[in-house]
């Protein structure tokens, strides 16, 4: 198979044997591995330290789809004093081209490396879909030189280099290692009593190796904790750990809605009074085609479909407008009459 | 979506087709390493949220379609381009076969084979021109400036030099 490049270009190889704490964070979590929820809150909590500054990478989908999460995620980081730098040229992840090629997603998601880099930051992403991506090609950059000098081959086309380093930490990672669910519930002056259903999505946890194991991935609790924190009841439900459906939309509609339909029909009959994702992806097939997904399988659903800075952000006493809340696209006006909020 | 679990059969196997070189082919990328490990649980297909709703997408027929060495079916027949990303299958996979990486080793064959979903050239091109899968453009800075948000880039001519390097419209035909 030569046509398909050497071997060693292709990423997600198997993981190497960690034995030294590694740049891009996984081995270091590792050690930290998750064994219960109460462990690793009391851990979050033990690890707290000043907050240093993130570059708040975007990708796609967020500043055209889903500026109502990145309002809301703005807000409330600086409310807990976190700081993001906003790099205006940081394109696509390359995640996208995965199923297309191995080398230029690698170096597409490179090139946002090597521009955090020079910014001399870390990445804090707000899509599950990049922070799999970049968190993958940092992750393979730090432990695979040969790739590594290859990559840098194709950035200095473009005129950069990427020397490592670089840690990739999604924002509800943040907020729950590095903030933690204790001083989230110290700053909740509103407390939501209402019934939520977490959606972890895929790439937030998966696949393990990358993540460095920050989570459980068959029992995650990270989503559930911050709810908690947030006064929300998590609501538990079958298919709580499965895919949103947004990976085959571009290939089948039908099929990406009828996965999507199946988790709405169980967070419903579980009475959930909202969903919580943390991908603007995710929300593209719940929130956005929730409509569709009720004329073609004839159902009613109605969920507000809530990104969690949002819950975070309205349980923090900001106000819904504040929060990007009249985009979402299924109507949260219910839910706060129920919350009193006006 | 098939109405008809038929449609998930293939034709009988044929021993004389099947190509001795293709387990070892996929065994020699990262990822492929392990695939002999398969004892055909079916736990990754368990837990498919593709394979419970669309029966042609199976991966553990996959799985066999390779150690059995069918190659061609498995470039044409095996609809991998249906495979959500969602990692289930190799989490699951109690023998540490990394099935989702396999999945995807045989997508980048077929495309190298020209089989190409049309939904791959379209995104490809669509990420061309800003760099971005959803364009960016001076309307929606100034939306973004109403709603207090940072002015982004609406072009990004590094995307089309990657792409040159990486021959990617050469490997898309």
């Amino acid at each position: 198979m030569r046509s398909l490049g050497s071997p060693a270009s292709l990423v997600n190889s198997a993981m190497p044997i960690y034995e030294a704490a590694c740049a891009c964070g996984c081995a270091s979590a590792l050690s930290s591995s998750f064994s219960s929820s109460s462990s690793a809150v009391e851990e979050a909590e033990a690890t707290k330290a000043p907050v240093k500054p993130y570059i708040l990478y975007l990708g796609c989908t967020i500043p055209q789809r889903a500026t109502n999460y990145e309002m809301a995620s703005r807000k409330v980081a600086a409310a807990f004093g976190l700081e993001f730098i906003d790099v205006p040229d940081m394109v696509c992840c390359g995640y996208p081209l995965a199923s297309v090629d191995d080398i230029t997603p690698l170096s597409m998601a490179a090139r946002n490396l090597a521009k955090a880099e020079a910014a001399g930051a870390d990445i804090c992403c707000l899509c599950s879909a990049c922070t799999g991506a970049l968190t993958e090609a940092a992750h393979e950059l730090e432990h695979n030189h040969a790739l590594l000098e290859r990559i840098n081959e194709h950035l200095a086309e473009i005129g950069l280099h990427y020397s490592g380093g670089v840690k990739v930490r999604h924002f509800a990672r943040i907020l729950f290692e590095e903030i933690g669910p204790g001083a989230i519930a110290e700053k909740v002056t509103r407390p939501l009593p209402i019934k939520v259903a977490p959606h972890y999505g895929c790439h937030f946890l998966r696949p393990h190796e990358i993540h460095g194991e920050f989570d459980s991935v068959e029992d995650p609790r990270v989503l559930d904790e911050l709810l908690k924190a947030c006064g929300c009841q998590p609501v538990d439900y079958p298919e709580k750990l499965k895919c949103c459906g947004g990976g085959v939309l571009a290939v089948d509609e039908k099929l990406a809605l009828s996965i999507s339909n199946r988790k709405l029909a169980q967070v419903k009959a579980r009475g959930a009074d909202a969903i919580c994702l943390i991908c603007p992806f995710c929300s593209i097939m719940y929130d956005t085609n929730q409509k569709k997904i009720e004329q073609e399988f004839t159902a009613q659903y109605g969920i507000p479909v809530l990104f969690y800075p949002q819950i975070l952000g309205l349980a923090m006493g900001m106000a819904p407008k504040d929060l990007g809340l009249q985009m979402n696209r299924v109507s949260a006006k219910a839910l706060l009459a129920k919350l009193s909020i006006a | 979506m098939s109405d008809n679990a038929n449609a998930a059969v293939l034709d009988e196997i044929d021993l004389s087709q099947m190509d001795g070189d293709f387990i070892d082919e996929i065994k020699s990328y990262p990822g492929g390493e392990h695939i002999l490990r398969c004892f055909a649980c079916g736990k990754c297909t368990a837990g498919c949220p593709v394979a419970d709703i669309e029966p042609r997408y199976n991966p553990r027929r996959i799985i066999r379609m390779i150690v059995l060495g069918m190659k061609d079916a498995a470039m044409r027949d095996a609809f991998t381009e249906l495979c959500s990303n969602c990692y289930l299958c190799q989490e699951r996979c109690p023998q540490g076969v990394s099935v989702a990486q396999i999945v995807r080793i045989l997508k980048l064959m077929a495309v190298r084979r020209g089989i190409v979903h049309p939904s791959y050239k379209m995104t490809a091109d669509m990420l061309r021109k800003s760099g971005r899968l959803y364009e960016i453009e001076d309307f929606d800075n100034r939306k973004r400036e109403k709603m207090g948000l940072p002015q982004l880039s609406t072009k990004c001519p590094d995307i089309d030099a990657l792409y040159k390097k990486g021959k990617i419209d050469e490997k898309l035909g």
